[in-house]
């Protein structure tokens, strides 16, 4: 009701869904930056958890946030030097 | 034992000085002991909102350093005696004259004795914001529905984690409800969307905060303003009661004539 007459007297779009676009574009960003530390963290567990299944080359190994214009991926590259066997693990 | 609450915000000039302020009134006017700490090393302003600072001998740095104690640098509130008292900030000093550990320290003697004790942080992300939050139980986050504001309390949110202070409360400030009817501002919903922690209160954009921070006398004392009404809800949030929020945003001329009305003949 509300927004109908809103629209009616041509008021509904106001610059907030301006706003709102920003503010969410700009927190996408800003939540994605990974202190140094928790990075480091993360790649010590990431190191600790794959070693149990596989060799890896730990000096190789990157982690990074990649940002895109509304998204985030966390890609991790890890060279693998040998598959441990089956049953072997753990 | 009482209860460290932080109050704080990233952002400069969003209110964090007269929330603090009116808040100590306000748990005071409840019957509680309320010790003010202004932890704005430098750009002391507390003491100003409060009416108080023709009265200031001692500062926190003194206490921190052994120049007096406690109870020596607390300034007795006009109205409120012994029940709000205010530790000032230093004037001519740096913020990092002082460090987390002595405030943690000092929180723990100021706790003994106040039901309340509110933390009046500096902005920005420094030193300054660093001591303040430390010894602090709680956090209440000051935002303006402006993107920057906004921002930055998102980004407290996360560094208050860190410091493990987990559950941080927020306070939306100057909400003008004219501009929220035309689509010109957030709106509390929106704010709540974006920063997703549990919402302490919301206050109107208010001139007489400015006619009572010249006077020197809380806002909250003035029973016929909106803002000292949403000071003194949140105020019994605080205290555990459950009061519904003010209407800032649906309010149409109708409602707002009426209640004028009312205001007007409860004042008679
Ligand atoms: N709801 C309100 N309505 C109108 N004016 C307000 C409101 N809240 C705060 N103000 C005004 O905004 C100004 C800044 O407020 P205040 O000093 O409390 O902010 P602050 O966050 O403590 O600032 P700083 O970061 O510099 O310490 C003051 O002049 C105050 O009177
Ligand atoms: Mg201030």
């Amino acid at each position: 009701m509300l927004e109908f007459l809103g629209r009616l007297l041509g008021t509904s779009d106001g610059s907030k869904t301006k706003a709102k676009e920003r503010l969410r574009l700009v927190l996408v960003h800003d939540r994605s930056s990974l202190s140094p530390g928790l990075l480091e963290s993360l790649k010590e567990d990431l190191i600790k958890v794959i070693s149990k299944y596989m060799d890896i080359d730990e000096s190789g190994l990157e982690v990074n946030l990649d940002k895109s214009d509304d998204s985030v991926a966390l890609v991790a590259n890890i060279p693998v030097k040998n598959v441990k066997r089956q049953g072997k693990g753990k | 034992m009482g209860k460290v609450i932080v109050i704080t915000s990233g952002k400069g000039g969003v209110g964090k000085t007269t929330t603090t302020a009116n808040l100590g009134h306000g748990l005071a006017a409840l019957g509680r002991k309320v010790c003010l700490v202004d932890a704005d090393i430098g750009l002391r302003n507390l003491d100003v909102v409060l009416g108080l600072e023709n009265r200031i001998v001692y500062h926190l740095l003194d206490v921190v350093e052994g120049n007096c104690t406690v109870s020596k640098a607390l300034i007795r509130d006009k109205q409120h005696g012994e029940n709000l008292v205010l530790l000032a900030a230093a004037q001519t000093r740096e913020k990092d004259a002082v460090n987390p550990d002595q405030m943690r320290d000092l929180m723990k003697v100021l706790r003994k004795e106040y039901d309340y004790v509110l933390v009046d942080c500096p902005a920005g992300i420094e030193q300054g914001f660093r001591n303040a939050v430390a010894g602090a139980d709680q956090a209440i986050l000051v935002t303006t529905p402006e993107v920057s504001a906004v921002r930055d309390a998102d980004r407290i949110v996360g560094l208050l984690e860190a410091t493990e202070l987990h559950d941080p409360q927020v306070i939306i400030n100057r909400i003008r409800p004219d501009m929220v009817r035309r689509g010109d501002m957030l709106d509390i919903s929106d704010v709540d969307d974006f920063l997703r922690i549990p919402i302490l209160g919301i206050v109107p954009d208010d001139e007489s905060i400015i006619v009572s921070t010249n006077r020197g006398e809380p806002v909250v004392n003035d029973q016929r303003s909106r803002s000292g009404q949403a000071y003194r809800n949140i105020c019994r949030r605080l205290e555990g009661q459950e009061v519904s929020f003010m209407d800032l945003q649906g309010e149409n001329f109708m409602q707002r004539l009426l209640r004028r009305i009312r205001v007007g003949a409860a004042n008679r």
